[in-house]
């Protein structure tokens, strides 16, 4: 009988365990305070520290600037490395009074991060301002103020297997002929590398999507995007969903739902398609791959309207609940929008820095760089307000089922439907 | 099974006092106490400097409570029930009260702090550069002890002295290169580390003039600045643009006359508007049956085919004729060894239609995890692959308990292999296991990383982009709770004590049955 109550103990014990392992992702924010409460004790203690979070892509390039900036202010300068969810631990960590003083992040976070009151306008004088292209300052500029010191520039682009295809498509119809041809002639697998996937993906659709006519929100009077209109499920845009199902697998077969951002890259970087739709992130992959490549803007439909990727802009941001404001502020506004960073940063990652000088060095020495500011000439800032997060999901949604072969207006309906349904809320 | 427990554990103990002090003893009594120690010394120093003075008590009260315990010769019990009892609190009884108080209010984003953290946001977000106004350059020096701004106008090169009364023409400076004051008569020009030093300081100061005030950007720049937005305490509203939002505690934002807020909020208790909105909401109550449906489907199926799995190869590997059974036994573990996070994606690779293992192998071209069916036996044969290597183990170490008298004793009494089994080693196994069982559906029932790093709950039909054919009501509620429009954690919350209560009144019903199954095998 003691054997088996003990046996019976100790599976209880695992038992408890396992349900203690199964918790519920809502008790996360509990366990916040506890692992962050040290934290803010080492920053507080540490006086005259600045600390700076950064994604692993950017803390090494960062560095040896950063102790420059902490030796000529006799403070130190400590780069942490966050690297996942920052936009998410850095408001729950800022919310704690254990966030950093300065964070670096995409622009597009600038209007939650406003909403939660976690960052403070950036003052750039007009000749700062005047050093940036005129995109990078839009992208940043949020209800009229600017919220960040943008350093580098990045949107997608075509990029294509100059053996394969040798001139740059002038439409999409006459990218996807080609593709098509290639296909039939069995040297390449696929018609075009994008990535689709079972939820759709509404970055990289999005200048296809907006040359078939479609359109995400309406504008305001100052020329903002506007929630209040959501125009996913608009006439034009069911007119471009269903130019994507035309692209779909019922149809040419260029956008297909087993692609997807795992295996886009590598698949044309073995040489298994003649086109990707993709980034500057993709670059090093595709040298890897050994494949003679050029970049070109994303083409447009025949008679469409022009292909406009989204422009996302890395940027610094001050947070308004740092212990060295001060310090923040000077880092942001007077140190990083230096050229001498903003290249070393470009050359830890090769995205078009924002800052006109430097991507006058940087065009020098790498033409991929301009050819990618080029294609993202007529981008469109990704929309910083908050409401953006609603769009993404319902969007790549509808683009999956619409690739699959289902019905554009149906879809396009549907997704207007969920949008609209949570920006009430 | 808190019986059982209590009457293990003391068994031992029984005997202690009146022996004398073991090395065991001592040692055991200084691990507990300098735990104990070291985490108060941990704790303490943040604890003060947030002024989380409630917590601070509590946390002094245990240790005090800790080291009072093991100081004694009594309280035996004590001694090994409060170290679990401590843990049970902080790990299992606050996150519960947590989520449960969370549920009542609007915490997420746009709503994360406080009503005073939201006016200073408005306001220090409302600030704009006075047109025409120059940008100083900006040196921070001392008069006295006090805290003052040296101001060069960089087009008229003219020194201007500012502190909290006003900006004042300072003759006598003299100006270096780089537009910054390098000395001013009467007063102490800080170098830039001691001017970093006293960063809080420089924030605070603000120089009034006319049109707004001169606030540091920097420690090197200056620029006079006007709030566009003014919170006015008289009015509880927030004025300014040719506008006035007033307060609106019921929603935590400032409102203005036509029904629009401002965007920065802050977080009010809500009542049960989140346990409302669970259960009138349509889109969220018109497909929860659907979803809860196939999240008992799921749990049931991963249940029930890691142990039939894991038990079938545990049978197989308890016979004894078996032979080389150390080999399968470790091959058998690795699926448990591998990290589940990755090899979840792993799996999903695997699925897919063109560039997948699966196809490849079979030659097929099933879109896996395109179509409702196939996609669901995905998630399922990938979750009991994870998952049988643990049913697996706890039924060999249950095997070993049962003796092999009584199936031998089953076989001479004419019993088939398979009747012994039904009859004897089953039931037995049952006895050991079930509470593991009903704790695994538990388990299953919310095991979001199977889904979500496999399906992601897809395929969604085209007309619900909100719900997909395998969702779980957790994955289901993480995506309406945190997918679109930003973190909602009081609504989150709200549908975790729904899931919380189906998953309680499985749980309490199937344990109920296992008691009863107990007394009549045991």
């Amino acid at each position: 009988m003691r054997m088996r109550a003990l046996g019976v103990a100790a599976l209880a014990t695992l038992a408890f365990a396992a349900t203690a392992c199964g918790s519920s992702p809502s008790a996360a924010p509990t366990a916040a305070p506890g692992t962050s409460a040290p934290a803010s004790a080492s920053a507080a203690a540490g006086g005259g520290a600045l600390v700076i979070w950064a994604d692993p892509l950017r803390v090494k390039p960062l560095q040896p600037f950063a102790e420059q900036f902490g030796t000529e202010n006799g403070v130190t300068v400590e780069v942490k490395e966050i690297s996942k969810d920052n936009q998410m631990t850095f408001l729950t960590a800022s919310q704690q009074g254990s966030g950093p003083d300065i964070v670096i992040g995409a622009h597009d976070w600038i209007g939650n991060l406003v909403q939660n009151g976690a960052i403070d306008p950036v003052t750039l004088t007009e000749e700062q301002k005047a050093s940036f292209s005129p995109k990078a300052i839009q992208a940043v500029t949020f209800n009229g103020q600017i919220y960040g010191a943008p350093y580098a520039l990045e949107n997608i682009a075509l990029i294509r297997n100059t053996d394969l295809a040798p001139d740059a498509p002038a439409t999409i119809e006459e990218m996807i002929g080609k593709g098509k041809e290639l296909k039939e002639a069995g040297k390449v697998k696929e018609v075009l590398c994008i990535p689709v996937g079972q939820k759709g993906d509404a970055f990289h659709v999005y200048p296809i999507f907006a040359s078939g006519g479609g359109a995400l929100f309406g504008t305001t009077a100052s020329g903002d995007p506007d929630p209040k209109q959501v125009l996913l499920g608009s006439e034009d845009s069911v007119k471009a969903f269903g130019k994507l199902k035309e692209l779909g697998e019922k149809g040419d077969g260029a956008l297909r739902t087993s692609l997807t951002n795992e295996n886009y890259i590598v698949n044309f970087a073995g040489g298994k398609c003649a086109y990707l739709v993709s980034g500057p992130w993709a670059i090093s992959e595709v040298k890897k791959g050994g494949i003679k490549y050029d970049i070109s803007a994303v083409p447009a439909f025949k008679d469409g309207k022009p292909a406009t990727p989204f422009v996302g802009v890395q940027s610094f941001f001050v947070a308004s609940k740092g212990k060295n404001k001060a310090l923040a502020q000077e880092f942001v506004a007077n140190y990083v929008t230096n050229k001498d960073v903003a290249k070393a940063l470009y050359d830890a990652d090769p995205r078009p820095p924002a800052l006109t000088a430097a991507l006058e060095e940087v065009k020098a020495s790498d033409p991929d760089a301009v050819k990618f500011l080029d294609a993202g000439k007529d981008g469109m800032p990704m929309p910083a307000i908050p409401e953006m997060a609603a769009i993404w999901e319902p969007f790549g949604i509808a683009e999956n089922a619409v690739v699959k072969g289902g019905d554009a207006a149906k879809a396009a309906t549907a997704a207007q439907k969920a949008i609209d349904g949570s920006l009430k809320n | 099974m808190a019986l059982d427990v209590r009457q293990a554990a003391p068994a031992p103990v029984r005997e202690r006092p009146r022996r004398e002090t073991t090395t065991a003893f001592v040692v055991s009594r200084i691990v507990v106490l300098s735990v104990a120690a070291a985490i108060l010394l941990y704790a303490v120093p943040p604890l003060v400097a947030t002024g989380s003075w409630v917590a601070l008590g509590l946390l002094c009260a245990v240790s005090a409570a800790i080291v009072y315990l093991y100081l004694t010769r009594r309280f035996i019990p004590a001694k090994y029930l409060i170290p679990g009892t401590v843990f049970l609190i902080a790990f299992q009884v606050f996150p519960v009260v947590y989520t449960v108080t969370t549920a009542f209010t609007n915490f997420g984003d746009g709503h994360r702090g406080d009503k005073a953290a939201a006016v200073t946001a408005i306001e220090t977000g409302s600030v704009r550069q006075a047109p025409g106004s120059p940008e100083y350059t900006l040196s921070v020096a001392l008069r006295g002890e006090e805290l003052v701004f040296l101001l060069v106008d960089p087009a008229t090169k003219r020194v201007s002295l500012g502190t909290a009364d006003g900006l004042t023409p300072l003759d006598g400076a003299k100006v270096g290169v780089t537009g910054k004051v390098l000395t001013a008569p009467g007063l102490t020009v800080l170098k830039a580390p001691e001017a970093a030093a006293r960063g809080p300081e420089i924030t605070a100061l603000a120089v009034p003039t006319d049109d707004g005030v001169i606030k540091a950007n920097g420690l090197s720049r200056a620029v006079e600045g006007k709030a566009a937005l003014v919170y006015d305490a008289a009015c509880d509203c927030v004025r300014g643009d040719g506008d006035t939002w007033t307060a609106d505690e019921s929603q935590g934002y400032f409102v203005n006359a036509t029904g629009e807020h401002l965007a920065q909020g802050w977080q009010v208790n809500v009542g049960l508007d989140n346990f409302a909105r669970v259960l009138t909401n349509p889109t969220i109550s018109g497909y929860f049956a659907g979803v809860l449906g196939w999240n008992l489907a799921f749990a049931l199926a991963s249940v029930l085919g890691c142990f039939g799995l894991g038990m079938g190869v545990a049978l197989a590997l308890h016979h004894p004729r078996m032979r080389g059974t150390k080999i399968y036994r470790i091959v058998l573990i690795l699926p448990y060894a591998m990290p589940a996070f990755a090899m979840l994606l792993v799996w999903r690779d695997m699925f897919n239609r063109d560039f997948g293992l699966i196809n490849q192998l079979l030659g097929a071209e099933i879109d896996w995890l395109g179509q409702t069916g196939t996609a669901r036996l995905g998630v399922i044969l990938v979750n009991i692959w994870l998952g049988f290597p643990y049913m697996f183990l706890v039924t060999t170490g249950a095997l070993q308990a049962i003796p092999r008298e009584l199936t031998e004793a089953a076989s001479i009494d004419g019993a088939t292999p398979f009747k012994a089994f039904r009859r004897v080693t089953l039931p037995l196994l049952l006895v050991a296991l079930t509470p593991l069982l009903i704790s695994a559906f538990a388990y299953n029932f919310n095991n979001y990383n199977a889904i979500a790093l496999t399906t992601d709950g897809g395929p969604f039909p085209a007309d619900s982009p909100q719900v997909g054919s395998t969702d779980l009501l957790i994955t289901y509620t993480f995506r309406l709770a945190f997918g679109a429009g930003g973190a909602q954690f009081g609504f989150a919350a709200a549908i975790s004590v729904f899931i919380f209560a189906i998953v309680a009144v499985i749980s309490t019903v199937a344990f109920r049955r296992t008691r009863k199954q107990e007394e009549v095998y045991a």
